[in-house]
């Protein structure tokens, strides 16, 4: 009789997924990119990616084992984390930088700040930048010794372009790039950015398996690629349209929006400050891309956004339910009691 | 520490280890992030503070009695911008090239909320000795913190250390450590370590039989919540009324209370 009357705590809604899932979810919907990442790029990309990987997943478990805190190296988003620096990483570095990114990105971005839940900048992003700020000769070096795919296909006389520079510098100079080889990834770039065909087919995945919302990735990529058509038009380049689908394409916009601005840990919650979260992206991508100097600045955008996370969430609180909203008038006082 | 409150010994240790400016104090933070991409710019910084901070401390201390407490503070400000307009001028034309790698630093020494702070805190209220050590003390801590946060950056960022090559040939420098970032980031592991060694050093020295951990010096504290804190202070204090409660550094407030 007595039992019936017991309350517990919310949440009374139990779902069996698991941090774990989440991250082996996330990790089987990269590998696309990554095995076409080593295919095209060879053996050394595969090196890194696996390397990098590794570095995560010990140095995370070596700090938890020093401080005596639980070790999480099992839930996987350590190696999440280093699949994600390595697929961020020149085909041809050498191997000890993404491993001293690794080791940045779980040491000082994610454990010293809490660890999985409290950091608050995406931490394979922010190794990324670390490096390329601490390393920026070899980080934007992106020469290939040729992968698999090179050989095979009749690439087009602009592969030339793959051992100076990334389609994105090249359509930063007003050239065209071939927007087959640029959707299928048969381009320079880092290891996991250039398949935007790959990247998108995770990405679905992700969607479709309900890891991941829509949310982000579409306003985030249809703000910039309505930004950049409209800049593009205004520019009087050609065929706008063309052009904007060469930007969508190239660099790391795929990679960026579907796997790393969606990250849980550095994103807002609510779906409405997710869409101002993902404008704003768009916004600063565009801006750093198309007005400003450097070609590439998804990484920038996405880091720069992770920091002011905090502040969206305040500004978009949703009511609670039941709770009607009050005049401006005595809004402030009602806050407090509700 | 069981040396006695006030006594140069005392002051200059205060400054170095137990009130470290930078480490423990967390003051000064614009000079300490600025000018610290070399070793040699780290000292050069830290020497000239130090040359004006004990001076300043000591003139404000002779003439702490005739200053109106409402004009203290442009009274402090005239005296230190005497001395930083001294050092300024002997740098220029004694040392020009670190007079021009420090640059604006020199002059903004003027601001410097250590020289304010403990002109405020300390110089203000004590006797001419106990401030001119006082601060002998804090410019050595000062000095010391930038050299050692200067070192850091410059043998990880440049691969040397006061201009000397130190490192392997192989060894490819960090540039980020030169840049601000590296600042920010050497600057929070030194304040870890430094707290890791209080800490530890807490444990295995107990401080004041009567109350152990706690020093009672809360108003000077800035590790609260690495000890008890205040409320278990005072409770202990209560039971054991102890010499240590009411220190000659705290602020009239305090002694209010304390009594």
């Amino acid at each position: 009789m007595n039992e019936r009357y017991q309350v517990s705590v919310s949440p009374h809604v139990r779902d069996n997924i698991t941090t774990q899932k989440i991250m082996l979810a996330v990790i089987i919907a990269l590998m696309p990119s990554c095995i076409f990442g080593i295919i095209n790029f060879g053996l050394h990309a595969l090196l890194i990616l696996v390397i990098t990987p590794a570095a995560a997943v010990i140095s995370e478990y070596a700090y938890e084992k020093l401080l005596h805190k639980k070790v999480t190296v099992g839930d996987l988003s350590a190696l999440l984390t280093g699949l994600l620096l390595g697929m961020n990483m020149p085909p041809e570095i050498a191997w000890w930088i993404p491993v001293l990114g690794a080791v940045f990105a779980i040491v000082v971005i994610k454990q010293l700040y809490g660890g999985l839940g409290s950091n608050f900048m995406n931490p394979a992003l922010g190794a990324r930048c670390f490096l390329i700020i601490a390393f920026s000769g070899q980080m934007t070096t992106y020469t290939s010794n040729g992968g698999f795919i090179n050989k095979v296909w009749d690439v087009p006389a602009t592969t030339d372009a793959l051992s100076q520079a990334t389609p994105l510098a090249y359509l930063k100079l007003g050239e065209h790039f071939d927007l087959t080889s640029l959707f299928l990834g048969n381009v320079g770039g880092v290891i996991g950015e250039t398949s935007a065909l790959c990247l998108l087919i995770g990405g679905l995945f992700l969607v479709f398996i309900k890891v991941i919302e829509i949310r982000i990735p579409a306003v985030y990529i249809g703000t910039f690629a309505v930004l950049t058509v409209i800049t593009a038009a205004i520019r009087g380049y050609n065929d706008p349209f063309i052009f904007m689908l060469e930007e969508l394409c190239a660099g790391g916009l795929m990679l960026g929006a579907w796997f790393m601005a969606t990250d849980y840990v550095t994103s807002p919650i609510t779906p409405k400050a997710q869409y101002v979260y993902a404008l704003l992206l768009g916004v600063l991508t565009w801006i750093f891309r198309l007005i400003g100097k450097s070609a590439e600045g998804v990484s920038y955008a996405i880091i720069f956004m992770n920091c002011l996370v905090p502040l969206i969430e305040n500004y978009t609180k949703p009511l609670a339910f039941g709770i009607v909203k009050e005049k401006k008038s005595d809004k402030g006082k009602e806050g407090e009691k509700a | 520490m069981s040396l006695k409150k006030d006594t140069p010994l005392e002051r200059i240790v205060n400054g170095i280890y137990t009130e470290n400016p930078v480490f423990c104090l967390i003051l000064g933070m614009c000079p300490t992030l600025a000018t610290t991409t070399s070793a040699l710019n780290g000292v050069g910084m830290g020497l000239s503070t130090t040359i004006i901070l004990t001076m300043a401390e000591l003139i404000i201390s002779l003439i702490r009695k005739i200053i109106p407490d409402r004009m203290r503070m442009p009274a402090y400000i005239v005296v230190i911008a005497s001395f930083v307009t001294i050092v300024d001028f002997l740098m220029e034309g004694f040392t020009p090239g670190l007079y021009k790698s420090l640059g604006i630093y020199i002059p903004l020494i003027v601001v410097n909320c250590i020289i304010m702070g403990r002109a405020e805190a300390y110089a203000g209220k004590m006797k001419p000795v106990s401030a001119f050590f006082d601060g002998l003390g804090m410019g050595f801590g000062f000095t010391i913190a930038l050299f050692l946060l200067g070192s850091v950056r410059e043998i990880i960022g440049a691969g040397t250390w006061f201009g000397m090559k130190v490192t392997p040939a192989s060894y490819v420098p960090v540039n980020i450590f030169v840049l601000a970032p590296g600042a920010f980031l050497v600057l929070g592991f030194l304040v870890a370590i430094m707290n890791k060694l209080k800490i530890g050093a807490g444990r295995r020295v107990g401080v004041d039989p009567a109350l152990g951990n706690m020093c009672g010096d809360c108003a000077n504290c800035m590790k609260l919540g690495l000890c008890s804190g205040r409320e278990a202070c005072d409770a202990v204090k209560e039971a054991v009324p102890s010499d240590n409660a009411v220190t000659a550094s705290t602020t009239p407030a305090d002694k209010k209370e304390g009594v």
